[in-house]
């Protein structure tokens, strides 16, 4: 369990367990009519599905805190539809179902330090370094004399994902990504 | 001082000259109607015992002041007749857009006088201030055009809930649904493009105001709404002693069970057996800057706003 909120702790931001569930509130609004009650009006986001909807709260409400936590985790494996992950100080292993790991696979290659957000302890959602290592398995040559600048052309990560390099960078490079944009940033020596 | 903070406090140079020329035509038009401008204490020892209102103790029995209001009626019973205030108010937990918990208040009270006296007053101030505040005030909020010389709106509160919100209150509505329909359903609703009175009030939502007379069901209230957003809020006051008694008595049996213990303010309730007829409003001043400047919230004409005050 949370720590108890009253509904004057709550912000944009605040992260709520309702209905055995976590909850963000990505919208906030204080309103308080005349001589009436505080009301607070929040847009609050379901973690694990998404899924949004509005509520008004008033003074006397109490919540609890969404029992959240965020772990280092090494990526190990996947089986197609698990992906297994070892916590880095307890070396406990854990799964991730696939639909969690989300568009992190596209990025995720074996040994990878991330972050997993633990909902009482559960996973509940994975997030890559702002930038990751990857070799290119795949990118046809580019075409000679073709130097325009902003030219690019597609290649086949290790893990599957096709980006979008300079036609400089060649089959069997490896590139940094910043995975929050999912761009290529540079090509690193090997 | 950071850098950061500089560029923000620069920035503000021009909505806190606004809000200074808007202070001092307030005072003009005071001065010009005859009213007295007068200061009363900021450390109180005994708030108006108002459910929704939390005063911040001070230490030593005293609270900061929520409102100047008792005072301001303390002085009507002793003879003065038209007298106004601007000073800080202060209120526990109200934090928001529109909310801080330290404001600025302007208060007016006239002795003689009904709620319909001050809305007039209120027509009058605020398109004088308007006229002489410069240009570049009210700009556009979004699509709307912000519009003080045109006839004002008027809607009781019984008619815009049942346009607005599809019931109608009586004179003790549910608290709950009352309180969220004027907030969700209503307030959007009011003062567009020029401001919007909202008047009479189910008996339930008084405060301190006098009930109609011939009509115990209506408080003779009313509310002052701009661009859907509350500017101030008046009444003809409650001048009967054993009724003012009665509603404090219910306010402080529903804060103690809310944990807190207000004081009885005694020496206000021996006032009320001098009190004349009269009626007094509460006028947000930092709103009403905000909606000058075109703001879309008061900490843009705040030069220091809570978290950094």
């Amino acid at each position: 369990m949370g720590a108890v909120l009253t509904a004057g702790d709550l912000r944009k931001g605040t992260k709520l367990e309702i209905d055995g569930e976590p909850y963000l509130i990505t919208d906030f609004e204080f309103s308080k009519p005349g001589k009436g009650q505080a009301l607070y009006r929040c847009r609050l986001r379901n973690m694990i599905t998404g899924i949004q909807f509005d509520r008004t709260y008033r003074s006397g409400d109490k919540f609890n805190s969404a029992d959240l936590e965020e772990q280092g985790m090494q990526y190990l494996y996947n089986d197609g539809s698990v992906y297994h992950l070892m916590n880095t100080s307890s070396y406990e292993q854990i799964e991730m179902p696939a639909d969690q790991v989300g568009d992190a696979s596209n990025f995720l290659i074996e040994n990878l330090n991330v972050s997993v957000l633990l909902f009482q302890g559960r996973p509940i959602g994975l997030t890559l370094p702002n930038f990751v290592e990857l070799r290119i398995t795949k990118s046809d040559p580019g075409i000679k004399g073709d130097t325009a600048s902003g030219s690019t052309k597609p290649a086949t990560l290790e893990t599957g994902y096709v980006i979008q390099v300079p036609l400089f960078v060649e089959e069997g490079e490896v590139v940094r990504i910043d995975t929050r944009t999912g761009q290529y940033v540079e090509r690193v020596k090997s | 001082m950071n850098g950061r903070e500089r560029e923000i406090l620069a920035g503000k140079k021009r909505f806190l000259e606004l809000r200074a020329r808007a202070l001092g035509l307030i005072r003009i038009f005071f001065d010009r109607e005859g009213f007295l401008e007068i200061q009363t204490p900021a450390l109180t020892t005994a708030p108006a015992p108002e459910p929704h209102i939390k005063a911040i103790a001070a230490g030593g029995g005293r609270f900061l002041s929520t409102s100047p209001e008792l005072y301001m009626k303390r002085l009507l019973a002793a003879g003065f007749d038209k007298i106004y205030q601007i000073c800080p108010a202060f209120r526990s937990g109200e934090r928001g857009r529109l909310h801080h918990p330290e404001f600025t208040i302007l208060e007016w009270y006239r002795l003689g006088a009904d709620y319909k006296t001050l809305q007039d007053d209120c027509l009058k101030l605020v398109r004088s201030v308007c006229e002489s505040a410069g240009p570049g005030i009210l700009q556009r909020r979004g699509d709307r055009v912000l519009d003080p010389f045109g006839d004002w709106g008027r809607i009781t509160v019984r008619d815009a809930f049942e346009r607005f919100a599809g019931w109608v209150p009586e004179a003790n509505p549910d608290q709950d649904r009352f309180d969220t329909d004027l907030v969700e359903k209503i307030e959007p609703n009011l003062g567009f493009p020029t401001p919007c009175i909202l008047e009479d009030y189910p008996a339930g939502q008084a405060a301190l105001a006098r009930l109609k007379p011939g009509d115990q069901e209506t408080a003779e209230r009313f509310e002052l709404y701009w661009a859907g957003i509350e500017l101030a809020n008046g009444f003809s006051e409650l001048t009967e002693p054993s009724e003012q008694r009665a509603r404090f008595e219910t306010a402080i049996k529903q804060m103690q069970a809310e944990g807190t213990r207000p004081n009885m303010p005694e020496a206000f309730l021996e006032s009320l057996e001098y009190l004349a007829p009269c009626a007094g409003i509460a006028f947000g001043v930092d709103r009403f800057v905000m909606l000058l400047a075109g703001a879309d919230d008061i900490d843009s004409v705040v030069a220091f706003p809570p978290e950094i005050a």
